[in-house]
């Protein structure tokens, strides 16, 4: 979707908000934040480049959305540093790093009209006149709101005051856009129309973009890199395919759909690849850690590469619930052992029936069990 | 939360804490003096008085009649508390439950005694207790507390009746529920927290309502706070130190109310839900 | 004829056996606050001698009871913007702190206590040989008493000391109310401390403070028993409630009284009105935040 460069003036946008990469290389070093004895950071290290989008994601109480205040100077850090092109700015106040925010709840003044949202950043830059009211217009335009701009918060849509937090955010060209889960408030189509226009205007105005989300489509679809963290550490960073395909461990490949997982034996090993004995059948996976043969590992698996059929061979099990999701039936089994799978399957099969389920080859991950 | 570390943000901030510190300070000394002063046997122009005795507590106890005043005083805050708590949530119930023409009006008459300075309906309606005989009696007492207490009761439980779902009560009536067993099964279980706090409050104000207790107080119907009102009046007759004995008495019979009701309500909301009241 | 029961007829328009529940109620308030205000209107217009209009034209010649309408703006005014002044700034301080509750518990005290404790309390603690002037004196700052009570400062002081708790906990509520996220999206932006207070908090909180302004000047403009106890109540502190209740409970003159204490509800009016007008030119809508 490319709505955004449809709406606004080619022209105004390469001479308002520039294209260029702005700012210099954001670097995180031994990020720690702790609240009384909880860590809520626990060093957290990670170097950004200009105009690179980063997701940080995680489930709630990961430390993500502190990370992101620390980084905006709304948390003072217990440890560690912050430097933005080489400077050191963590013993900045928030209101002199120049970062855009933008909020999950927005933070509109309720006060101020649209256009006074939006310019409040650039009277604070003391930026007055034709050349303000241009970049907000600029800006206004970007997020098709030019027609809104004397309505108050209050009365406008949840997207629309959405449109209106980003506008104001990136009005002062700042070197680092910081966006806290700003998607969580909109319904799931409107949030499918953000998430595109979001990432165009990141491509447009070549800031640095650091958002944070629970929610691993949003960051797959969004992100150059993802940062994977939980309980204040980071677990693995990628992009959006190296996370996809690899996770490091257990934990990450969880969030990524990785809903399956069935202890085992190693087997045997050669090179990346590894055999494990599950329930008495054999299978060959990926090895994401080193093995050797005879230790305890686990298979994990998505639901779409665990096949189900009628016949042998493969793990048998009973289907305890499947439900039909356009293309093909998606369900739940369970082993007589009591292990879990959530399976795939291309021909209905009925509740109680039995099943032998085979994970599709290159698809299954094997990781040490103590990882999650 | 944002810090700022700058100096002048440092100094402005310890004028800040320094007056609100002041402030506490001298507050704590004035309830400090009266009860240092209950119990001297002595005290004039130095910090702490000669010497120390109880003996006040019963001289004021005999001589202002303290155990009939304790006593008319909580007759008449309860009666207050009991009856504007069952007038107040009926009205409230329907006031929060129908919406009928002239609903707005009726609301602004409830609203009215809470926002109209106490003295200026409360001359006249004085004066009309006593044509009606009802001057210096219990119940003209009682009748010229609930007219503010009434309507509080009314305000506050209003908002707390219509976070009830009346699909809550809907339910019960199609499980079976009778009006008498809705009301006491589902609502008053519901309401119950609502009207403790709703009580107590009223309770603590009832106490310490002076303006109107004392235009129609008669001498055998005085409250605690009138009778201090009095005493301080006439501050030459008896020894201050009885006189604060008796501000000690009535002190703590507030507190302990007080306690009781901030197991319930936030010290903010004895303020705010008045604000409420009166904000629109 | 199948046209709906009258029953039915009334119960469309809200009117059934539930809102009858407000029967007693609205009776109570008809005989006990609209019958006596009624009265009260009626009986300052029927005055014991003269025109109907004697017990105004009296009260408005006399500058012994007119005079009282001035003593008591002088007291109510000023402290109520000494008690606004103090209020806010400690507000926004305390609103960063974590436990506030035993504070706010200290501060609830003097507002249940009531004004007669507290002037009785300031009686001694104010007085010639009281703890305040000694204090004052042993730091040097005093070399003789200040004189403080049996005159406008003592009342001043009371109405400091129930009024600026009351000030303090409406506003504290005011401004807990304003999103934190509204402060910290401003603070991102380049708003300094100043800056955020000027254009962000103030702007959202002139509503809030304008009703907080109208219930303290209530307060204090209907001050009683600390006039007479802390002040001097034949003198500057004589305030309208004074002269409405000596008209009607001295003199024995409920016309005159009635007719002082409705002068006085029409005076408090005036400013409720002019300060709550004022606040209508500003944002009125919810600070919480702007979510749909």
């Amino acid at each position: 979707m490319n709505a955004v460069a449809e709406h606004a003036n080619p022209a105004s946008v390469a001479s308002g908000v520039g294209a260029s990469r702005i700012g210099g290389r954001l670097e995180l070093d031994g990020l720690r934040r702790s609240f009384g004895a909880y860590n809520a950071l626990a060093g957290i290290d990670l170097a950004i480049e200009p105009g690179e989008f980063i997701a940080l994601l995680g489930p709630s109480g990961c430390g993500k959305s502190t990370a992101l205040n620390c980084i905006a100077g709304l948390l003072e850090l217990t440890g560690g540093e912050i430097r933005l092109g080489g400077r050191r700015i963590d013993q900045l106040e928030p209101e002199k790093r120049g970062f855009g925010m933008v909020f999950q709840s927005y933070a509109l003044f309720p006060h101020m009209s649209v256009r006074k949202n939006v310019g409040f950043g650039l009277a604070m830059q003391g930026i007055k006149g034709p050349e303000a009211e241009k970049r907000i217009r600029d800006a206004l335009a970007m997020v098709r709101l030019e027609s809104q701009a004397d309505k108050l918060p209050g009365q406008l849509s949840g997207g629309q005051q959405q449109r209106v937090a980003i506008a104001r955010a990136i009005v002062i060209r700042p070197p680092v856009v910081l966006m806290d889960e700003p998607l969580s408030n909109l319904d799931a189509k409107l949030r499918l129309e953000m998430r595109a226009e979001i990432r165009a205007i990141h491509d447009q105005i070549g800031s640095t973009t650091i958002y944070v989300t629970h929610d691993q489509d949003e960051a797959l679809s969004l992100a150059d890199r993802i940062v994977v963290m939980s309980q204040g550490n980071i677990q693995q960073i990628g992009t959006p395919e190296e996370l996809y395909q690899r996770p490091v461990n257990l934990t990450v490949a969880d969030f990524m759909g990785f809903r399956t997982r069935m202890p085992g034996r190693i087997v045997s090993v050669a090179g990346d690849e590894a055999e494990i004995e599950v329930d008495g059948s054999r299978f060959t996976g990926l090895a994401r850690e080193t093995f050797r043969a005879g230790e305890n590992a686990a298979l994990a698996i998505r639901p779409e590469d665990l096949v189900a059929s009628a016949t042998a061979p493969g793990i048998a099990a009973t289907v305890v619930s499947i439900e039909y999701r356009g293309r093909a039936f998606f369900g739940l089994a369970r082993t007589a052992a009591g292990a879990e799978l959530y399976f795939r399957a291309d021909e209905p099969l009925s509740r109680g029936a039995s099943a032998y389920l085979s994970p599709a080859p290159q698809r299954a991950l094997i990781f040490r069990e103590d990882a999650a | 939360m944002i810090r700022d570390k700058g100096l002048t943000s440092k100094i402005w901030r310890f004028a800040i804490w320094a007056v609100a510190g002041l402030f506490v300070l001298n507050l704590a000394a004035v309830i400090a003096v009266v009860i240092i002063n209950s119990f001297a046997t002595r005290w004039l122009g130095t910090w702490l008085p000669a010497g120390w005795t109880t003996r006040w507590y019963f001289d004021a106890w005999n001589e202002f009649q303290l155990s009939d005043v304790v006593l008319v005083t909580f007759e008449i805050v309860f009666t207050v508390t009991i009856l504007s708590g069952l007038l107040g949530i009926i009205t409230a119930y329907a006031l929060a439950r129908r919406d009928f023409p002239g609903k707005k009006i009726v609301v602004l008459l409830f609203l009215l005694p809470l926002l109209i300075p106490t003295l200026t309906y409360g001359i006249p309606l004085a004066t009309v207790l006593y044509q009606f005989g009802l001057g210096g009696t219990f119940w003209g007492v009682v009748l010229i507390n609930l007219v503010p207490s009434f309507p509080f009761v009314v305000l506050v439980m209003i908002p707390f009746i219509e976070q009830i779902d009346p699909r809550i009560e809907a339910a019960a009536r199609v499980f079976g529920a009778g009006t008498t067993s809705l009301f006491l099964r589902i609502l008053f279980p519901l309401l119950l927290p609502g009207m403790l706090a709703a009580l107590l409050l009223v309770l603590v104000r009832a106490l310490a309502m002076f303006e109107l207790t004392f235009l129609v107080a008669g001498p055998t119907t005085q409250t605690l706070v009138v009778s201090l009102y009095y005493a301080v009046f006439a501050s030459g007759v008896r020894a201050s130190q009885s006189i604060d004995a008796m501000a000690v008495v009535y002190m703590v019979t507030t507190l302990f109310w007080l306690v009781i009701a901030l197991q319930f309500v936030n010290p903010t909301q004895i303020v705010t839900r008045a604000k409420q009241q009166s904000a629109h | 004829m199948s046209a709906p029961s009258l029953r039915s007829r009334l119960a469309a328009r809200g009117l059934d056996g539930t809102t009858l529940l407000i029967l007693p109620g609205l009776i109570f308030i008809l005989a006990l606050f609209v019958y006596p205000f009624a009265f009260g209107v009626i009986d300052s217009l029927r005055p014991k001698e003269g025109a109907w209009y004697a017990n105004y034209a009296k009260f408005f010649h006399d500058p012994y009871q007119y005079g009282t309408i001035a003593a008591t703006l002088w007291l109510a005014l000023p402290v109520t913007i000494v008690n606004l002044a103090l209020a806010v700034p400690i507000a926004f301080r305390v609103r960063l702190m974590r436990r506030q509750r035993l504070l706010t518990t200290i501060l609830v005290l003097p507002i249940t206590l009531g004004t007669v404790f507290v002037a009785d309390g300031l009686l001694t603690f104010l007085g010639p040989r009281g703890w305040f002037n000694h204090a004052l004196m042993l730091l040097g700052i005093l070399h003789e008493p200040l004189k403080l009570t049996n005159n406008y400062w003592g009342v001043f002081a009371s109405l400091l000391i129930t009024g600026f708790p009351f000030a303090f906990l409406l506003t504290l509520s005011y401004v807990s109310g304003i999103d934190p996220a509204i402060e910290q999206a401003a603070a991102t932006l380049g708003a300094g401390p100043r800056q955020r207070f000027a254009r962000i908090f103030l702007p959202l909180l002139v509503p809030g403070l304008a009703v907080t302004f109208c219930l303290s000047f209530v307060q204090a403009y209907a001050v009683f028993p600390s006039a007479v106890l802390l002040g001097a109540p034949a003198g500057p502190t004589r305030v309208i409630s004074i002269a409405a209740y000596q008209a009607a409970f001295e003199q024995y003159d409920h016309s005159m009284g009635s007719a002082i204490a409705l002068i006085m509800g029409g005076v408090e009016l005036v400013v409720v009105v002019l300060v709550l007008a004022g606040r209508s030119l500003f944002y009125r809508g919810p600070a919480g935040g702007t979510k749909g």
